[in-house]
């Protein structure tokens, strides 16, 4: 793109990572085990992007769209709920 | 008001008429810490303000990377904002000074030019700003308490048009201009105003709108966003003389971006800037009633640097002498001296040229010292040498 059509001073819309896609970034992707997950929301908590989702009645699953397989999850589920696996 | 109305005159330190001009130009943030020599502006500003004579948000900050970083939210706000630095000061903004022109906030900044440690030193020289020299600032030297004044006030109109919305410094040696006290004719409030009106940024911070300023780039895009500093540098050449125009209309008062003495007809013509301008036309005025043919072109403006009327001021001469208040170890001159060089290659006028630095660290530049430099030029023996470090104790 030309230098005349950016926009002067890198301004952009605002806005969060909500809005993109950022699976590609992944390397393993967690993966909870329903029968171990007390739907304490300690990985809602933690998770630094928006990939944590609370359906109604509690069930926590996970969007993968907005993980980027950091871990962070599996490291801090009390009662180890998460495993991280290698992506296909 | 007019031409002809009685002006207000002052006898004002440079520092003074700095923090009086930002009171008048309807300033809505300043975010400073004090560091000598520029104390007194913000001691000024912080009396204004506890007087009620300034109604602007005054933010004393706990160092001056934080006074440019509170200076790049509040522009980021659209409000019109200034602070001011020296030195040290300076060199720990230097980070946020390129934030500052990228997201193109058309911030002011006083700059009471001050040597950098170590060893530790108060006085004056150059080098504070020329170590920042590419942070795509505009930047200014003055020469005198009245010309600080009035360029701190231009400054807010050219950076804030839409043509420039670049941030821009005015220079002045510490001490030398920032502690000297001369006569100010001051100018109204209301005329002030009325030349400045209210800035209108394009993009301000508006929570209904949320937007990113400075947002990351890639290769991509990173060299077009500097490409577009690069033109605004060169627009605000044009655009400064638009309101040098409008400023004089009711000020009488014009600089120009340089300030050329005798230089048609002399046969040496010695470059220099700051407050050493007026020392160098004194000692070229006796020189020259003295039978001597010697000439002396200022420079105001630095950056963006105005070739062309520095090329045709230097058209004439058989030898020029360039005269740099900073040091660049290493280089083959200093950065005046190497912009200066530049140029006249650029316009194909092959002629000696004699680099010399000069009161590095407050060495004081007398009439005399002037008449020495035009002499050793004369001779002709120095050119060709390496830089000349005038004054320096063998």
């Amino acid at each position: 793109m030309s230098w005349k059509q950016l926009e002067e001073g890198a301004v952009v819309k605002g806005g969060t990572s909500a809005s993109y896609v950022v699976s590609g970034w992944r390397v393993k992707r967690p993966i909870i085990n329903e029968a171990k997950c007390t739907n304490c929301l300690i990985c809602w908590i933690y998770c630094p992007e928006p990939a944590i989702v609370r359906h109604e009645g509690g069930k926590v699953t996970i969007d993968y769209d907005h993980c980027k397989g950091c871990g962070i999850c599996e490291t801090e589920c009390p009662p180890k709920a998460i495993t991280m696996v290698r992506e296909p | 008001m007019t031409q002809t109305q009685t002006l207000r005159v002052a006898a004002l330190q440079g520092d003074e008429a700095v923090a009086e001009a930002v009171r008048q130009c309807d300033v809505d943030v300043v975010a400073a810490y004090p560091i000598t020599p520029q104390t007194i502006i913000v001691e000024k500003l912080a009396e204004f303000v506890a007087d009620g004579r300034f109604r602007g948000e005054f933010v004393p900050v706990e160092s001056e990377h934080s006074a440019m970083s509170a200076c790049i939210g509040a522009a980021a706000t659209g409000a019109r904002v200034f602070t001011a630095t020296s030195s040290q000061g300076l060199a720990l903004m230097h980070e946020m000074l390129y934030n500052a022109s990228g997201m193109r906030f058309p911030i002011v900044m006083a700059v009471a030019n001050r040597a950098l440690s170590a060893p530790l030193v108060l006085n004056a020289d150059h080098g504070d700003m020329m170590g920042s020299r590419d942070c795509g600032w505009i930047q200014f030297y003055a020469e005198n308490v009245e010309e600080i004044y009035d360029r701190t006030i231009q400054l807010f109109k050219l950076s804030e048009d839409p043509r420039v919305m670049l941030p821009s410094t005015i220079n002045f040696e510490g001490f030398i201009l920032s502690h000297d006290k001369e006569r100010v004719r001051l100018l109204d409030d209301e005329q002030i105003k009325r030349f400045l009106g209210r800035p209108k940024p394009k993009h301000r911070i508006d929570p209904d709108d949320p937007l990113t300023f400075g947002a990351i780039a890639t290769p991509d895009t990173y060299y077009e966003f500097r490409m577009q500093q690069t033109e605004a540098m060169k627009n605000s050449l044009h655009v400064f003389d638009e309101v040098e125009m409008e400023f004089e209309s009711f000020s009488g008062r014009r600089y120009g971006a340089v300030d050329a003495y005798n230089t048609n007809e002399a046969d040496v013509v010695m470059v220099i800037n700051g407050s050493a301008g007026g020392t160098m036309r004194a000692a070229a005025r006796a020189l020259n009633a003295a039978g001597e043919r010697v000439g002396v072109l200022a420079i105001k403006l630095y950056r963006p640097f105005p070739t062309e009327q520095i090329v045709s001021n230097l058209a004439h001469a058989r030898a020029v002498v360039i005269m740099d208040r900073s040091l660049s170890p290493g280089a083959p001159s200093g950065p005046i001296s190497e912009d200066v060089k530049s140029a006249m290659q650029l316009a194909g006028l092959n002629k000696p040229v004699l680099s010399v630095v000069y009161g590095i660290g407050g060495r004081d530049l007398s009439t005399d010292d002037g008449k020495n430099i035009f002499g050793m030029a004369k001779e002709g023996s120095t050119f060709g040498s390496s830089t000349v470090m005038y004054g320096v104790k063998v």
